[in-house]
């Protein structure tokens, strides 16, 4: 009997990763729940990517909900996001800040202006250093910020317009209710 | 045209190894000659087979043919050659045409230096190799090709991994290779010895050099992959208790207790079906690495595959081959104790129980490593435990072994008197004691750095007592045989490895610092002078470089310059600059610069200064050259008749503890 208990680990082990195989194959496995949702989003002063004299912060934010979406112009899957911030953007009813990461201003400029820009205002990250206080995967991933500057949401990967529809338009206007 | 000759050349050999994988077996079942001398031709033909397909390989990389998919992916026209080599296997596809072509090395190998062993055991030992060649040559090309077609041809590829274009990056996957898929042999000869059941007794003494020189590289692949972690992240660590770095050290830690339990199974016959289980473990967590690596399971930095059907088959291989050895393993494996009895002061003892200390370990890590999966499973969320977990426990279940290490070669096999021992005790703990009180005054009462120094002495002195021992007492050319030798360096290499990791971890001084041109840091006795940052290019990256000069006591030591490079795809990579010295190492990694318009003005630095972190990888360099060595004992290579007495009686006379 003994000589038959490591088959019967290993049988349970592979039970496991059978299981941990079809839960990746159900569950993207980079969606972590942030840790920062429901938590303060942390604070930034990040300049403007058409005029870097110029900054944006968290405190001038405060007081109303806005969208923050991260993006780069070596972003593949920031392409395929393009079209529907382009369409979506002034449905949504919240500001849509655009987050330039790790990139060079220049070809962010030249992106925009290829592509069309669907920001309200771009904000630059040059070295990515404040992504990460955000912790910030990759690009395309966007976050939701409320009046009182609390991180509500957040999405990795680009924006379909079911999940524009299904999720965000839902919150958002839950948001508004909120705002006085 | 040549990338499907590639792909022609592993199908071919899928097609050997198959026949290597059933004839030799079948031959061996029916006692039919002819068949079993099928397995070496079988296992060349499969090896010049996967050698044209490496090649070829290679070949695309070197004239950049970018109509291969993973040329393509993985290469670009500015990346220099012999990064173009390692880009080989900087990815999934080549890495698992490593994987195979380093087990074919084995295998030829193996075949080579074997032709003293009995033939049906050899053709039992090929067979499985075989078995484990097909599994993977199949996973290659059903679904993981390196030679699929990129249509149309991209005019430029992508680029390799910047993190991965480091000269030590180059060396480390084969070495870590070679001791992973080493493993085979040791499994490999403990299956045949299962197969072929009450004959074979002689198969652990064969299997010894095997087992050792795997585990020495593996030791190796671990100490280099530290090594480049160390230099390359800029993060100042040597480990993080990655699942991936767990996955290449589980398979070591077993691979300890599987050295040990053989010379325990040589030498007395004891512990017979634990050495066979331990074989199985070592090369099952081998395998088990490369699944977790693989099959997208665990996300981990070094995971570059995620595939589900590839994990798929990943398991569905490592269950016909782990499962079915286990399932022989509960069949057949030796029912009755056998070998000479062992008193509970005796080297058995110590060995078996630093034999459970490695294993359990090795289960605690294991258990660590799949905790989050495990917390998928029972709906906890997402959970890891982080380096807290392993940081606590590991060190506890390695404290009854370091304890016990100095008394190892100075117990007798059966059973020993307590006296000789008593005398040894109080000279390593005089030692030890002495260098602590010593030691306390240098370290300004850091208790972990006296501990570290108290153990390394342990373990030093206690080695060193037992080579002083031999020299007095046996006449020259029989003190020191190879496999002795290779025990003694291993065992010091502990020692100094404790030196390091305790000594560093507890006194290393680390500066997070914003510095302007021409300010000046003091990190411990040391002043660190920032003298701004210019530009400067390499083949395929160009760098923001930093100069910092290090002072001490006014004295000028070195000029260092840590890079921010930033490859053409934008990837940013830092570049630590390293001063490197036996005592400490001076450590400087560039951050950002405060304005990122001014590139000349002030940036952040981070300043380390490590106090014997290089007696880290010394310790594993020790313990890789012990394995080695005693690997190469002439006593493993003895003439077929010697072999074939000691397959009858398989202790040497006790007169003499060795090791």
């Amino acid at each position: 009997m003994t000589r038959s208990l490591p088959l019967v680990g290993f049988l349970l082990l592979v039970a496991l990763f059978g299981f941990g195989i079809w839960w990746n194959s159900r569950h993207d496995p980079r969606e972590v729940p942030s840790p920062l949702i429901g938590k303060a989003a942390p604070a930034f002063v990040l300049p403007h990517l058409e005029d870097a004299g110029q900054t944006l912060s968290k405190t001038s934010m405060l007081g109303k909900p806005y969208l923050v979406n991260v993006f780069a112009s070596w972003c593949i899957a920031c392409g395929d996001e393009h079209p529907v911030l382009m369409a979506y953007a002034h449905k949504l009813g919240v500001p849509l800040i655009g987050y330039d990461y790790k990139d060079e201003p220049a070809d962010a400029k030249a992106w925009l202006a290829q592509h069309g820009n669907p920001y309200d205002l771009v904000i630059a990250d040059r070295e990515g250093r404040t992504a990460i206080d955000f912790g910030v995967y990759g690009a395309p991933e966007s976050f939701l910020i409320d009046a009182k500057g609390v991180i509500r949401y957040k999405h990795i990967g680009p924006f379909t317009p079911d999940v524009i529809e299904r999720e965000l338009r839902p919150l958002i206007a839950r948001l508004k209710q909120e705002a006085p | 045209m040549t990338p499907e000759l590639g792909q022609f050349a592993l199908i071919l050999a899928m097609l050997l190894a198959l026949a290597q994988g059933v004839l030799p077996l079948v031959g061996a079942w029916r006692g039919n000659r002819a068949l079993m001398a099928t397995a070496r031709p079988a296992a060349a033909g499969q090896a010049v087979f996967v050698a044209i397909a490496f090649g070829l390989l290679v070949w695309a990389f070197l004239r950049f043919d970018f109509s291969v998919q993973y040329v393509a992916d993985n290469s670009n026209l500015a990346l220099p050659w012999y990064y173009r080599i390692a880009a080989v296997w900087g990815a999934h596809e080549g890495s698992m045409l490593l994987w195979v072509l380093i087990l074919n090395v084995w295998t030829v190998a193996l075949a080579g230096f074997s032709r003293r062993l009995p033939e049906e055991f050899l053709a039992r030992v090929l067979g499985v190799l075989g078995i484990v060649a097909v599994g993977f040559l199949a996973f290659i090309v059903f679904t993981s090709n390196p030679f699929a077609r990129l249509l149309p041809m991209p005019p430029d590829g992508g680029d390799l991994n910047p993190v991965l274009q480091d000269p030590g990056m180059t060396f480390h996957p084969p070495v870590l290779y070679m001791g992973y898929v080493g493993f085979s042999v040791a499994f490999a000869f403990s299956i045949a010895a299962l197969l072929g059941g009450a004959l074979e007794q002689g198969w652990v003494r064969w299997a010894r050099p095997w087992t050792n020189a795997a585990w020495a590289f593996l030791t190796c692949g671990i100490v280099a992959g530290s090594w480049w972690a160390y230099a390359e992240l800029g993060w100042g660590g040597w480990w993080f208790w990655d699942p991936v770095e767990n996955a290449s050290f589980m398979p070591w830690l077993v691979g300890v207790a599987l050295i040990h339990a053989q010379a325990v199974t040589e030498k007395r016959g004891s512990l017979r079906a634990w050495t066979i289980l331990l074989s199985i473990f070592a090369f099952s967590l081998s395998l088990l690495g490369t699944f977790l690596v693989r099959s997208g399971v665990l996300t981990s930095v070094h995971a570059f595959a995620s595939d589900p059907r590839r994990g798929l088959y990943i398991l569905a291989f490592l269950a016909i081959v782990i499962g079915g050895s286990l399932l022989l393993y509960a069949l057949r494996a030796p029912k009755v104790a056998g070998g000479k009895a062992f008193g509970l002061l005796s080297r058995e003892t110590v060995i078996l129980i630093a034999n459970l200390m490695f294993t359990v370990a090795a289960a605690m890590v294991l258990l660590g490593t799949l905790f989050p999966l495990i917390g998928d499973a029972l709906h906890l969320g997402k959970i890891s435990v982080g380096p807290p977990y392993f940081g606590f426990l590991f060190p506890l279940l390695m404290l009854p072994v370091v304890l016990l290490l100095p008394f190892g070669p100075f117990l007798r096999w059966g059973k020993s008197e307590p006296a000789p021992l008593k005398s040894v005790l109080l000279r390593v703990v005089i030692a030890a004691v002495a260098c602590a009180i010593v030691a306390a005054f240098f370290v300004a009462g850091q208790a972990r750095a006296i501990a570290g120094v108290a153990a390394a002495v342990w373990c030093a002195v206690g080695t060193l007592l037992y080579v002083y021992k031999r020299w007095r007492e046996m006449p020259r050319g029989r003190r020191y045989p190879a496999e002795m030798a290779g025990m003694l360096l291993a065992h010091f290499g502990v020692g100094v490895f404790l030196v390091g990791v305790l000594l560093s971890e507890s006194l290393s001084v680390t500066r997070d610092v914003r510095m302007a041109p021409g300010d000046t840091q003091p990190v411990g006795a040391y002043t660190f002078r920032f003298d701004g940052v210019h530009a400067t290019r390499g083949p395929n990256w160009h760098a923001e470089q930093g100069t910092v000069t290090v002072l001490r006591d006014g004295r000028q030591l070195g000029v260092m310059h840590p890079q921010k490079r930033t490859y053409p795809r934008g990837q940013v990579q830092t570049e630590s600059a390293i001063d490197p010295g036996v005592t400490r190492d001076l450590y400087v990694a560039l951050g950002e610069p405060m304005d990122p318009n001014n590139l000349e003005g002030a940036w952040a630095l981070r300043l380390y200064a490590k106090p014997f972190v290089r007696w880290i990888w010394a310790g594993g360099l020790f313990m890789m050259l012990g394995g080695f060595v005693a690997g190469a004992d002439k006593r493993f290579r003895a003439k077929r008749a010697a072999v074939a007495a000691a397959a009858v009686e398989p202790a040497l006379p006790a007169a003499e503890p060795r090791a």
